[in-house]
């Protein structure tokens, strides 16, 4: 579609666009190479001082945000949406266009095509009938030549590179939505604390989230050598220090909570230990955090504890080993698996049951992005355009009548063309049938 | 009979079914073996199939219990089957074998290279970040997606080489029972569109994947960041046939440059580059 305007034909050009897409990709092979988001001083220290003053320069350490790769991702915007506006009402022409109104002329030179007498009068009203029941859109126009009856299917397949071509668009629009309206962050919250801020990534400014996160527990377990198999933290959501739910997350399976999602994504484990306490006589519980080696009390109850030994794999405790006195009754000492549970006699012959494990701090990643479900729509579009494009066929029939004593078919499809020889065969040989 | 014994079985069928390929090429005797070609070739593919879902089975065995698409050994194997499986495809759908002896020896070599280098090949557990079912779905994808693409390479080369002969074909040789140069070029093109199709739901799951377990559908990790390469590529190659003077050839090379991307996606960026996907470098 050729315009007087060379802006115009520049940006609808295929041309630009072979240029920008190899320019991005060759460009964005830097960035793998060159390692991002790192500070200047590793650079420095990679490629010496001056390369690292370029990288600097040129935004080469996050290349990705540059101004230049931002503006060639949009150069190539711009080619997409002026080629569309192009081509698109020719297409959207053709998909529209009334196939009976072709000329017989043409119909008679088509390639795929055949001709019989049929054994009786053909009323235009049967065939499209006929073609109707076998799904086919169908037209019909008289004229002083004859009746063109025309059955087409798949029109719609023309429209498939221009959905593929938008979805790229509804994409960049999506994480355009997602970088300006949401935020990603991230908070190591130890077990028993509450938190209502998240921090930035990056820049690690705080984010009040508008209520309040507690973690409950973090459980882990390991495989024989070591690598963590699956680890869960129970967390609790309070608005205004009303307990509003509880819900347990692991990496795969988030918490979403006003338009926020909180990923279980890391952990660390302390020097410091949980214990929850129970005195079976009254049915009192009590959660403490004893650090390493430290007293702790139980006020109430005349109990003092702490953990005096541990013995650990790399940096996760496998036993405790716990010292407990009450009142004035001799101490005792036991070894305990991390998370044991262990019943401790008591003076009143009610016993205490102790349970003990290693503090861990849950690592969530935070993230809002309102803009993620625009791009999975993005993501559909292009799998439905692609599948218009390349899987569905625009096929076309037409019979004429009244154009002589034979009755004339033919057919057309722009895709899969063996194919449709096919299916052309055995509709003509059912029409052959139906007009015996 | 364990998973290991009958991927061993497939490797050699694989050897040998290629030997059966290049045979029919270079001695012209589809006649004589055709049909032997293709048998062995279907009954390896099964054998294999075989041996990767007693693999599957052996991990619930030992405790872990996951589909063998996780590390570089199993990936290797399945990126064999994925090409024995589409070029049978493309055998029953066109019809013509002289294309085995190009695609069938890329999955020996893939097969032996799994069988004899220094990969880990003992089933070990999975970090917490891969048990997903996404994970099935997003290697499967990418997969597919890979063989097309590497037979598409191997038509290309077929290509080359008969169109680098130009018009100096004795009639009888090897380069004259290859199919016409525009035959080549079509199957080669759908191979592309197939890859291409499958290429672009092997990085969608992976985006969407990545955004249910890390809360960030793209980060520009390097992997990612080569696929979206190799998938513009593929892209470039596909619309270059609307600017006039892209010849066959043209996209031949494009086709081999589009399947070194894919090379380096799959495998140099977990050994020469680090982030997110380094699972591979064991």
């Amino acid at each position: 579609m050729k315009d007087n305007n060379p802006v115009w034909n520049f940006f609808a050009s295929v041309k630009l666009a072979l240029f920008t897409l190899s320019a991005i990709s060759i460009t964005a092979i830097i960035g793998t190479v060159i390692p991002q988001n790192q500070k200047f001083g590793f650079y420095a220290h990679q490629y010496g001082d001056t390369a690292a003053q370029l990288i600097r320069v040129l935004d080469l350490h996050d290349m990705y945000g540059s101004w230049w790769f931002l503006g060639l991702l949009g150069l190539l915007s711009a080619n997409i949406i002026i080629c569309s506006i192009d081509r698109f009402p020719i297409a959207w022409k053709q998909m529209n266009a009334d196939q009976s109104a072709l000329a017989i002329g043409k119909i008679e030179k088509m390639s795929l095509s055949q001709r019989f007498t049929p054994g009786r009068k053909t009323a235009a009203e049967d065939v499209e009938a006929f073609l109707k029941e076998d799904g086919w859109k169908v037209s019909s126009k008289t004229s002083g030549d004859g009746t063109v009856i025309s059955g087409q299917k798949g029109a719609v397949s023309r429209m498939g590179v221009y959905i593929v071509h938008t979805s790229i668009l509804v994409i960049f629009l999506g994480s355009m939505i997602g970088h300006f309206f949401g935020f990603k962050a991230s908070v190591f919250l130890p077990e028993t604390r509450v938190t209502d801020k998240v921090y930035a990534a990056g820049h690690r400014s705080a984010i009040d989230l508008g209520f309040e996160l507690r973690c409950d527990f973090f459980t882990i377990d390991f495989y024989d050598n070591g690598m963590a198999k699956k680890y869960v933290s129970g967390l609790t959501v309070l608005e205004n220090g009303q307990e509003k739910f509880t819900t347990e997350i692991a990496v795969n399976t988030p918490l979403k909570y006003k338009g926020m999602t909180f990923y279980q994504a890391s952990y660390e484990g302390y020097k410091d230990f949980v214990f929850k306490l129970t005195d079976t006589a009254d049915g009192t519980v009590q959660t403490f955090i004893a650090p390493f080696q430290q007293q702790v009390e139980w006020k109430e109850k005349d109990i003092v504890f702490g953990v005096v030994n541990a013995e650990a794999f790399r940096d996760h405790v496998t036993r405790i080993k716990v010292w407990f006195k009450e009142g004035e009754a001799k101490p005792v000492e036991f070894w305990l698996d991390d998370n044991g549970i262990q019943e401790i006699a008591s003076t009143d012959g009610q016993p205490y049951t102790l349970q003990a494990k290693q503090m861990y701090a849950t690592g969530l990643q935070v993230a809002k992005d309102p803009g993620v479900w625009v791009v999975y729509l993005g993501f559909f579009m292009m799998m439905a355009g692609l599948y218009f494009s390349f899987f569905m066929s625009h096929k076309r029939v037409w019979v004429v009548t009244g154009h002589g004593a034979e009755v004339l078919v033919a057919g057309s499809a722009n895709k899969n063309k063996v194919g449709f020889e096919k299916i052309f065969g055995t509709l003509t040989d059912k029409l052959k049938n139906k007009l015996a | 009979m364990d998973s290991s014994q009958l991927i061993g079985i497939t490797t050699f069928t694989y050897l040998f079914s290629s030997l059966l390929y290049v045979g029919i090429l270079v001695f012209k005797a589809e006649r004589q073996l055709g049909k032997a070609a293709t048998f062995f070739t279907l009954a390896a593919l099964v054998i294999q199939t075989v041996g990767i879902g007693l693999r599957w089975y052996e991990s619930y065995e030992m405790g872990i219990g996951r589909a063998p698409l996780t590390n570089m050994y199993e990936s290797v194997v399945f990126f064999a089957w994925t090409i024995v499986a589409f070029y049978l495809f493309l055998e029953w759908k066109f019809k013509t074998r002289v294309i085995g002896a190009f695609a069938v020896p890329f999955a020996f070599l893939a097969m032996a290279y799994a069988s004899f280098s220094s990969v880990n090949k003992a089933i070990t557990p999975l970090l917490p970040a891969l048990q997903s079912n996404w994970l099935i779905a997003h290697v499967v994808t990418c997969f597919i997606g890979y063989a097309a693409f590497a037979v598409a390479a191997g038509l290309s080369i077929m290509y080359l080489v008969k169109d680098g002969a130009g018009d100096n074909i004795r009639p009888g040789s090897i380069l004259a029972t290859m199919p016409a140069l525009k035959v080549i070029d079509d199957i080669t093109y759908k191979s592309m569109i197939f890859g291409f199709i499958w290429l672009s739901a092997g990085i969608i799951t992976g985006a969407i994947w990545a955004n249910s377990a890390w809360g960030t559908y793209w980060s520009w990790d390097p992997k990612e960041t080569w696929s979206l390469i190799t998938w513009f590529v593929y892209a470039v190659t596909l619309h270059v046939r609307y600017t006039r003077g892209w010849s066959g050839k043209r996209i031949a090379w494009l086709s081999l440059l589009g399947f070194i991307s894919v090379l380096f996606t799959y495998y140099g960026v977990n050994f020469l580059l680090s982030g997110l996907h380094s699972y591979g470098s064991n």
